[in-house]
């Protein structure tokens, strides 16, 4: 597969460079919350912390809807169920040796069980990315497979690493293989490496989602991750849905937007538009 | 067009300055600088950029950004860096004083005794900062085995709004003391003085202060000042202004979120020179005072 570069990057920016205000603006932010899976992944996270988190993702504050989803490592599952149980957030987990990959898939079949026996709804495994630049698309295919397997009712994310993959075309080919191998989902980036989501890798994985429901009629939705943490940056990742895949994509059974301080930004854009006034450091709950 | 380079005449543009770097405003506007020997608007001698609201979110945005790094850091490094401020302005002394005699119509004389009296004073305030503790901290008295400590702490980022006149002395003395504590500042100067103020960001950029720790902004400040008011970021304005809506608008704004506040009238210049413009007087107002129980241990 061969994707212009030029062009994709040249139709990304463009249409980053909407101006949407006022109401528009409003109701982007409503939508963008509602898109997000609310993230925290650090070797540090405790229990007190992912309650915290979970709070704040039923009820982000400024009257916006609840987020989409919490995304937590495996063993913080229980905690992240039992807080969100009875609200529509749902529980999401990254597995399968998040965020390398590198282990043995014995293990990740464990890891992806283990978190949907504790209640996780959704599950982000990475993909072998080490086969998929040396070829072996196949493995890659497989493990996907055997994952979405073990994974049983639970969405499915697949974390391709775009910032790893080197070109836009190996991005395309690794989100066909995650496709044809049963994800619910093609997603960026762990947030974990340098080069995280783009409009641009986010515009290829629409293309290809886009394409591949032409194709087959299965529906595979789009996750970004990694460095969106303004409103303004989450409202050109919609923009780019709505122009590639239409309104009825701006669900979040379709796409989804994996961070953490855009939340913060997000309330105190909406403040702003309630108040007519620039918020202050205090003004909001800030993680 | 010129025969050769010599005979160029480059109008310097004057941009703003915001966390670090030299942006023009982001609604492309600016004003022109008039020579005000001149009785009629010939060529202007400058344009400068006119901030708008959205210049002004991302100054306060640079300053808080820069908040924690600025208050936290050692007090002694705080006036090392004012120090050096000094070391930089004093240098160049003589081409503040050109600025002030071509911008501002000044005498030679007094446009030098303005630009050494502003060094001066950045040195003033450069001493202070490892003495701020001292001056405005206490060891108190309580009942029971504890040290009882107060301390100055900064309020956090402040918008100064100087006087026109003197340009170069109002700023100073306005923003330095506000630096002191470890505040971070946002100063919204009026075009009048724009290209004077931005001629002393040049001195700022190059003298170790942290990016975002001062931001200058110059533009209309009738059109500013009311964002500088609702703005609930700022957490303390310094206005100097003889102008009593301005002054009511700012007051009541301050209050209605907590925000620190001390309005100063404009005077003569000749009182930005006095020793009255400068001291711990000028520091207090954005400081807060935190006060520390600890075991004495036996």
């Amino acid at each position: 597969m061969t994707i212009d570069e030029v062009a994709l990057r040249g139709r990304a920016a463009d249409l980053g460079k909407r101006s949407i205000k006022n109401d528009a603006k409003r109701q982007g932010i409503a939508m963008a919350m509602s898109m997000v899976d609310l993230t925290t992944l650090e070797g540090a996270d405790t229990p007190g912390r992912v309650r915290r988190l979970c709070r704040r993702a039923i009820s982000p504050g400024a009257g916006l809807p609840p987020v989409a989803a919490v995304c937590v490592y495996p063993r913080l599952v229980p905690v992240a169920r039992r807080e969100v149980d009875g609200t529509p957030v749902r529980v999401c987990a990254v597995a399968s040796g998040f965020p390398a990959g590198q282990v043995p898939l014995g293990i990740k079949l464990e890891d992806t069980k283990a978190a949907v026996e504790d209640g996780a709804e959704e599950i982000d495994i990475v993909i072998a990315r080490g086969s998929l630049l040396a070829g072996d698309l196949e493995r890659v295919h497989d493990e996907i497979a055997a994952l979405a397997e073990a994974a049983g009712p639970a969405c499915l994310k697949v974390i391709l690493e775009t910032g790893e993959l080197g070109s836009f075309d190996q991005i395309a080919n690794a989100a066909w293989v995650a496709c044809r191998a049963g994800a619910d989902f093609v997603k960026t980036s762990t947030g974990k490496v340098s080069i995280n989501s783009t409009p641009a890798t986010a515009l290829c994985l629409l293309h290809v989602v886009r394409d591949y429901a032409a194709k087959t009629g299965r529906i595979v939705g789009v996750k970004c991750a990694g460095g969106i943490r303004s409103s303004k940056e989450a409202l050109h990742y919609l923009v780019l849905v709505n122009e590639t895949l239409g309104p009825s994509w701006l669900v979040q059974s379709r796409f989804r937007i994996g961070a953490s301080s855009l939340v913060d930004d997000l309330v105190r854009q909406m403040c702003k538009m309630q108040t007519g006034r620039y918020v202050g450091f205090d003004d909001v709950v800030r993680d | 067009m010129p025969r050769n380079m010599t005979d160029a005449t480059i109008h310097k543009t004057f941009k703003l300055y915001i966390d670090g770097a030299f942006p023009r405003s982001e609604s492309g506007r600016t004003s022109a600088i008039h020579d005000p020997r001149k009785k009629s608007n010939g060529v202007p001698l400058a344009q400068v950029a006119r901030a708008s609201r959205k210049d002004l979110r991302n100054a306060v945005q640079g300053a808080r950004g820069a908040f924690e790094g600025w208050a936290g850091a050692p007090a002694f490094l705080r006036g090392q860096i004012l120090y050096r401020m000094a070391e930089m302005l004093d240098h160049r002394a003589s081409s503040f004083a050109d600025a002030l005699v071509r911008y501002h119509g000044a005498t030679r004389a007094a446009a030098m005794r303005e630009a050494e009296a502003s060094a001066t004073r950045l040195l003033f305030y450069a001493g202070c900062c490892d003495k701020l503790a001292q001056l405005l901290g206490t060891v108190n008295p309580v009942v029971g085995p504890y040290f009882n400590f107060s301390m100055p702490e900064p309020t956090g980022v402040v918008a100064a709004l100087p006087p026109r006149m003197p340009p170069l002395l109002g700023l100073v003395s306005c923003v330095a003391p506000l630096l002191v504590p470890g505040n971070t500042v946002v100063a919204v100067v009026e075009v009048e003085a724009a290209p004077i103020a931005l001629d002393f960001a040049e001195v700022v950029a190059t003298s170790d202060v942290p990016k975002g720790v001062l931001q200058i902004l110059t533009g209309d400040r009738a059109e500013l000042v009311p964002h500088v008011a609702t703005h609930r970021d700022l957490d303390g304005t310094l206005l100097v202004t003889d102008d009593e809506t301005e002054r009511l608008l700012v007051e009541s704004e301050a209050s209605d979120h907590v925000k620190r506040g001390r309005t100063i009238d404009v005077g003569t210049p000749a009182r930005w020179h006095a020793d009255s413009s400068r001291g711990i007087e000028w520091i207090e107002p954005f400081v807060e005072i935190k006060t520390a129980w600890h075991s004495m241990g036996r």
